[in-house]
């Protein structure tokens, strides 16, 4: 076994290739802008993004917008997957209450959120509270679907094993089904937790006072191009940490798939 | 899971008691058990067809057959996880309707919890049967021992090899002490050196503990090595077509294997599959 096939120093040698991607596309981007005269109106050249990314930074206006977009994130992000959560559970634990409730549930998911976020925006205000809901809109569905997945994929042996040991209905579900949930469950967070920054933006997009998608209408309206580009790597970064967060706890609390993984790389 | 209830005539079935003679010393006794599945196509498979059977107590039967002979069928029955289609299993004088403390079952597959140790594992019939946590973590803790995997108790199953999973599921089988013990081709999966070590094992603990078992397996060799019965079945429809009482002294050695009069049980046994082409093994 040579040395490059352990996984730390795999992990090292991704990161030099996706940092050495990075810095070309970065030079190859600089070069074009001031080879081809593009005007900064059109596409800033990297240097003036971060210029104005410093700048936004420095200056204390900033991190007011990101608390007021990090707050919306993150009480969508609580209030739909809590909601999704909870229904995900009573749908996967009655039948009857599927046949009742998931048709609409299905039909709301069909609606574009974008379309209805004006409609929530005339009902909650151009405050904070319209955003959270909008947020949680989206938030709601991953975590619903995810959760009755999951708690339907307990394997029929394991079952079968728990039944054997006299195990009632509700010592299975305790036992098995609720663990064999997790990890669907994470990935239901996952992917709520990045919609949640997206379902933020659109609600500040349709109307508000503050957030990161009230400033990049801002600079658009000045033509700051420069301006919106900072905010977008502002906000991409926080998806990225919060994803990275969610990765993190799932890692902690499921680690068996983790584990289970690893052995199969490894062997 | 989806038992069919349809029963077989009643033609089919045979007298259970008047046959093999009032045995009131017997555990269980199986009579005219059928089960039959409804395939997809609507087609109904005659998975078991009049099994009759009777198990004294701390009898060990091994039950032998290609697949598809509906071994583990008549398994997870008596383990009381499927339903019966039509006949009677009585247990200790009641007729089965479902799972029972007094059993242990070791699947084919080790069937382990990935989120819990092996500890944690060979303690889920008592934490199920909410029996006495300290004094049979001692015991689990013994017979993880006995099989050979002191100091892997706080292991992760993903941390063992796959013959390690199955002792841990033996290990669990035999928790909680039943009386009963069922076993699905526990050893299909192990290597050949450490399946005869744990033939061994497995005749140890029975002799010592006096347990009835039930082994189901593909290995005719295995079945004889263990058993005081030789139950032969095979398929389509799965039914007995045979019981052969093995007359071998016991404590039984893995070189007994090699004799003459261990050849000839194997080859009786083997007469069946040869005759009837089903051999598989």
């Amino acid at each position: 076994m040579s040395a490059d096939s352990k996984p730390h120093n795999r992990l090292a040698g991704d990161l030099l290739v996706s940092l050495t991607t990075f810095v070309i596309f970065i030079i190859g981007w600089e070069a074009a802008v001031r080879g081809l005269n593009i005007s900064k109106i059109v596409l800033p050249p990297p240097s003036a993004v971060a210029i104005a990314l410093w700048e936004s930074l420095r200056g204390g206006e900033l991190h007011w917008h990101v608390a007021v977009t990090l707050y919306e994130v993150l009480a969508g992000f609580l209030v739909g997957s809590i909601g999704g959560l909870a229904l995900g559970f009573v749908i996967a634990l009655s039948p009857p209450m599927e046949r009742i409730f998931y048709p609409y549930v299905v039909a709301f998911q069909t609606i574009p959120k974008v379309a209805i976020a004006p409609i929530i925006v005339i009902w909650f205000g151009y405050g904070v509270a319209s955003k959270v809901v909008i947020t949680a809109t989206i938030a709601f569905f991953p975590l619903l679907a995810n959760t009755i997945i999951g708690l339907r994929a307990a394997p029929q042996d394991q079952v079968e094993m728990m039944v054997s040991y006299t195990a009632s209905r509700w010592q299975v579900f305790r036992m098995v089904r609720l663990l064999q949930a997790l990890p669907y469950i994470f990935v239901g967070l996952d992917v709520a937790i990045v919609l949640s920054v997206i379902g933020a933006i659109v609600g500040e997009f349709v109307g508000a006072k503050a957030g990161l998608g009230y400033l990049i209408l801002q600079k658009n309206f000045n033509f700051d191009m420069a301006g919106t580009f900072a905010i977008l790597i502002i906000l991409s970064a926080i998806g990225v940490g919060l994803h990275g967060l969610i990765g993190i706890a799932q890692r902690r609390i499921v680690f068996w798939m983790d584990m289970a993984g690893e052995r199969v790389v490894g062997a | 899971m989806n038992p069919v209830t349809q029963f077989a005539p009643t033609s089919l079935r045979r007298p259970a008691v008047a046959d093999s003679g009032v045995n009131s010393k017997c555990l269980v006794r199986i009579s005219g058990l059928e089960k039959i599945y409804q395939a997809k196509d609507g087609k109904h498979i005659h998975a078991l067809q009049d099994i009759n059977l009777d198990i004294q107590p701390a009898e060990f039967i091994s039950i032998v057959g290609p697949s598809g002979c509906g071994k583990t069928t008549l398994l997870k029955i008596l383990a009381g996880i499927l339903q019966r289609s039509a006949g009677d299993v009585i247990m200790q004088g009641r007729s089965l309707s479902g799972p029972s403390r007094e059993l242990g079952v070791v699947f084919q597959a080790p069937v382990l919890l990935p989120w819990r140790t092996v500890l944690q594992n060979v303690m889920v019939p008592v934490e199920i049967q909410r029996r006495d946590r300290t004094e049979f973590e001692a015991r689990a803790r013994q017979l993880i021992a006995m099989v050979g995997l002191s100091g892997f108790e706080n292991k992760y199953p993903f941390e063992l090899s796959g013959g390690m999973q199955q002792r841990v599921g033996i290990c669990r089988a035999l928790v909680h002490d039943p009386s009963f013990l069922l076993m699905d081709e526990p050893f299909g999966a192990l290597d050949a050196m450490t399946r005869e070590s744990m033939n061994e094992e497995l005749q140890r603990i029975w002799s010592q503990s006096r347990k009835t078992i039930l082994l189901v397996t593909h290995s005719i060799p295995e079945a004889v090595y263990l058993a005081d019965r030789v139950v032969v079945m095979t398929p389509r429809p799965g039914r007995i077509v045979d019981i052969i009482p093995v007359e071998l002294p016991r404590p039984r050695s893995l070189g007994m294997q090699t004799t003459a009069e261990f050849g000839r049980f194997v080859a009786g046994i083997r007469r069946h599959f040869t005759s009837a082409g089903t051999l598989d093994t």
